[in-house]
């Protein structure tokens, strides 16, 4: 007996799919099959029942951004009733006397995550050719992706423990050099943290974009004799020029956001800031400070006005840098 | 004349380079500089004890981060059951219906979302979980970290699903294989590399998140398992000894820096290790 | 005699306003290979996802005739019954990446919940592989994933995959144009020895192919039916004009 008449005895022993015409499913699922009622009793997930629920998901991401903003706005009421926007300017900030003026950590906020950026664009600019132009593959190419990788991976508050135990004994050190009183904590020292926080952010975006300028654009600068840091400065860095503008809005969009290292070593004071080495709060500090112990409406109510001021800021610089690189591609 | 000028070209060509060298690995310092105040540091405070034993009270020597541990593992879990199913339907939706108007919208919102600052996210935890219950809680604390996470895994599972190459999907639908099988039994797992990335990613993000907590969970000093109530995490370990006047707990505190750092940084092994693995090619 | 297994009336397809496929009526007749032939852009794939009912997935499909599958209407049957009886192989080979080679043919099977014992699942999965003329090629290794196959031997295997559901009609989309000369010739034998058992219709833009292997071929152009005839008589007597230009490679 050979294999072939094996099987052909097994085709036998089931009702065989016909010779000519086979359509039928082994038996025990013919008549289920045909009348057509099998299938939908079989599954409890049918098609329009599953589309809905992706679309439900789909939904709800909206719904939730809405609501984020919806409770924001109305937790913030009783504060905008008291004092209304203009607390932005206010300048002091003494929630015992009632008075609920932000200005203080406006401008924590901004000259932390500003001066941030300024230290953070050298090195990530430096880091973006690195990556983008001169070592695209290989060995040096993978260690520093890596590392840049790990330390946007490095959570907020190792940065703020360390920084509390480097940078502020540095700092106090420069200021004892300096003249000025050592807090060792302040803006200066927020900001420096701040920039090694940030530089993965437009590091990676650069790199991205740097890596797709059209190699035969450079070709043709270096076929005129062009040497590299000519062909990066007149053709890859213009050509870039929006994706690392986008890089930067998102390297401000964290830095504005970011809280803990920031508590950590801003020195904690309500006061507007004089200097950079003076002692102060940004927005997301002050909440992270004094949210829990809060007493009374308003007071809570004006943190909370001060995180819906956050969450517009960073939403609109987000929607910002997306623009800049929806209009890049559509240019492409 | 044009010796000297073609000569200063190329010196400034050489020295270009060789400050973007040094540059880029000026960057790389701090990141070791990092890992070696926390090993130096932490691990001579680690050992078995440090890791099951409860934190002692003020001043004293000694303790550990038991209930820091345990709480970060609750946090990260309820966290997970909110994101990971949501966000891989979610992520579904966005790849399947490229072109809808509201997909537009949705993403853009998941964008959003993944930008706002971790402290307004425990903000709204607050808000809607931390009021209407009346304490603070390890709920209130899983959900903050949800909504963080959540971008996380929709973004992911959308890049993922969008390289998948449509005839896989059109061979599946014509062998009369439903819409739904379809895409949870072919497609999904198809992508399985990218999703499970996205998810172990999204558990370093938020494994290592202090604001979302600080009136949420807001920390506790016993070991608890119930989620109605209040729970230590190991971020929080390190911010409040970090921040205490007190040399012992600043040690505590390093011993815990330096278990979060091995946590994150496995994780993150473990996502290349993942994509190598179970990446499926077409 | 030929039977008529499959009879297209009146159809019309396309996406939006744009009609891709005008009024066509055709009679497909069992055990038999028909190509349909025609220069790229002309409807002969928007054709066919019709018969399967694959063209309704997309967005902006519009449609109106009718499609007779033994004398019943495949508009007012489950869609995905349809797609049982009547199967697909595309034009690039699209095995399941995730499956074995065994999982792959038995994927209709698996995918559907269908419940067959592992006797009778090793069996049509043999089945399949042998008259897929791949069974001595992969039967050592069923267990791995078929993604190591060349390109004809996946093609073969996306060809058992169709033949493991019994299929009465099996549609080939073009299901050479992404092969080698080698393998192409493979594939061609194969159907051949198919038809015995199930009935082919092959769209190619192929025209020599058409000729050697189809017993009726239906020329289209612009959407429209222009002749339709036992093979051998459209290529050596072509009735209309437009055909013979066609064959004598003047355009498409």
């Amino acid at each position: 007996m050979n294999p072939t008449d094996e099987v052909r005895t097994g085709k036998q022993r089931m009702p065989a799919p016909a010779q000519a015409r086979s359509g039928a499913l082994p038996a025990k699922e013919t008549t289920r099959v045909r009348s057509g009622a099998a299938y939908g009793s079989r599954t409890v997930l049918s098609e329009p029942v599953f589309r809905r629920i992706l679309y439900l998901s789909g939904i709800s991401l909206l719904l939730l951004l809405s609501a984020v903003f919806v409770s924001l706005f109305i937790a913030s009421v009783p504060a905008m009733k008291h004092h209304g926007f203009g607390f932005l300017i206010g300048m002091v900030w003494d929630p015992v006397a009632g008075k609920f003026g932000a200005l203080p950590f406006l401008a924590g906020t901004l000259l932390t995550s500003f001066l941030a950026l300024l230290i953070s664009l050298v090195f990530s600019l430096a880091v973006s050719i690195f990556l983008g132009e001169y070592f695209r593959t290989g060995i040096m190419s993978s260690s520093i992706k890596t590392v840049v990788e790990l330390l946007a991976g490095i959570p907020s508050v190792i940065y703020g423990f360390w920084g509390l135990f480097f940078f502020v004994p540095a700092v106090r050190w420069v200021e004892l050099q300096i003249g000025v009183l050592p807090y060792g904590v302040g803006i200066l020292t927020s900001a420096l943290i701040l920039s090694i926080m940030i530089i993965p952010y437009s590091a990676s975006l650069g790199r991205e974009v740097i890596g797709l300028v059209p190699g035969d654009l450079k070709e043709a600068a270096f076929s005129l004799g062009a040497t590299r840091f000519e062909v990066i400065r007149k053709i890859i860095l213009p050509y870039a020029r929006s994706g690392i503008l986008a890089g930067v809005l998102l390297s401000l969009g964290r830095a504005l956001g970011e809280t803990m290292a920031v508590t950590m070593v801003i020195g904690n004071s309500n006061m507007l800031p004089k200097s950079i080495f003076s002692p102060a709060n940004t927005m997301a500090s002050i909440i992270a400070n004094e949210f829990s112990e809060a007493t009374g409406k308003i007071y809570l109510a004006s943190l909370t006005e001060i995180a819906l001021v956050l969450f517009v800021v960073t939403a609109v610089i987000n929607i910002a840098g997306k623009i800049i690189i929806i209009k890049m591609s559509v240019e492409r | 004349m044009k010796e000297r000028h073609l000569q200063r070209r190329i010196l400034a060509d050489r020295l270009f380079r060789g400050l973007i060298i040094v540059l880029a690995f000026i960057c790389m310092l701090p990141m070791f500089l990092i890992l070696f105040f926390i090993i130096k540091n932490g691990i001579s405070v680690i050992n078995w004890g440090f890791l099951v034993s409860l934190p002692k009270p003020m001043g004293e020597a000694g303790g550990g981060i038991s209930n820091a541990l345990a709480g970060s593992a609750i946090l990260v879990f309820i966290a997970s059951l909110i994101s990971i199913p949501f966000g891989i339907l979610a992520g579904i939706y966005l790849s399947e219906y490229r072109k809808a108007r509201f997909a537009y919208l949705s993403r853009l919102s998941v964008e959003i979302l993944q930008g706002i600052p971790s402290i307004v996210i425990g903000i709204i935890a607050y808000i809607w979980i931390v009021l209407p219950m009346g304490s603070f809680s390890a709920l209130s604390g899983g959900v903050a970290l949800g909504i963080m996470m959540l971008p996380v895994i929709v973004m992911s599972t959308e890049e993922t699903l969008k390289l998948i190459p449509d005839p896989l999907k059109e061979a599946s639908l014509a062998l009369g294989v439903p819409y739904p099988r379809t895409i949870l039994k072919v497609i999904l797992p198809a992508g399985l590399s990218g999703i499970g990335t996205g998810v172990i990613l999204g558990i370093a993000r938020i494994g290592g998140e202090t604001a979302p907590l600080l009136f949420t969970a807001f920390g506790s000093p016993f070991m608890s398992l119930d989620i109605f109530k209040p729970v230590n995490s190991l971020p929080q370990l390190v911010f409040n000894y970090a921040t205490s006047p007190y040399p012992e707990w600043h040690t505590l505190a390093w011993g815990a820096s330096f278990v979060l750092v091995v946590f994150i940084l496995s994780l993150n092994i473990l996502a290349k290790m993942v994509t190598r693995k179970w990446k499926v090619q077409f | 005699m030929e039977s008529t297994v499959l009879k297209i009336e009146d159809v019309s397809a396309g996406f939006d306003e744009q009609m891709v496929v005008n009024n066509i009526n055709l009679s497909i007749a069992g055990n038999r290979i028909t190509a349909i032939m025609g220069p790229s852009g002309c409807g002969k794939t928007t054709l066919i996802r019709c018969i399967n009912r694959m063209h309704e997935l997309a967005p902006n499909a519009i449609f109106s005739g009718k499609i007779l599958l033994d004398n019943e209407n495949i508009f007012e049957t489950d869609p995905i019954i349809v797609r049982r009886k009547i199967g697909m192989v595309f034009q690039r080979p699209n095995p399941f990446p995730t499956m074995s080679i065994y999982d792959n043919v038995a994927a209709g099977y698996n995918l559907n919940g269908l419940r067959i014992s592992k006797g009778d699942r090793d069996r049509i999965v043999e089945e399949s592989l042998q008259k897929a003329a791949l069974w001595s090629e992969v039967k050592d290794f069923l267990h791995r994933k078929g993604t190591f196959l060349s390109g004809g031997q996946q093609q073969r295997l996306c060809i058992a995959r169709a033949l493991a559901m019994h299929p009465e009609i099996l549609l080939l989309d073009e299901p050479t144009s992404a092969l080698d000369p080698k393998a192409t010739a493979h594939i061609e034998e194969l159907v051949v020895e198919l038809k015995n058992t199930v009935t082919i219709i092959q769209v190619t833009h192929n025209i020599p192919q058409a000729a050697r292997i189809s017993d009726f071929t239906a020329f289209i152009y612009l959407g429209s039916l222009v002749e339709f005839g036992p093979t051998e008589k459209l290529f050596t007597v072509p009735q209309d004009k437009r055909t013979e230009q066609y064959l004598t490679g003047k355009f498409g």
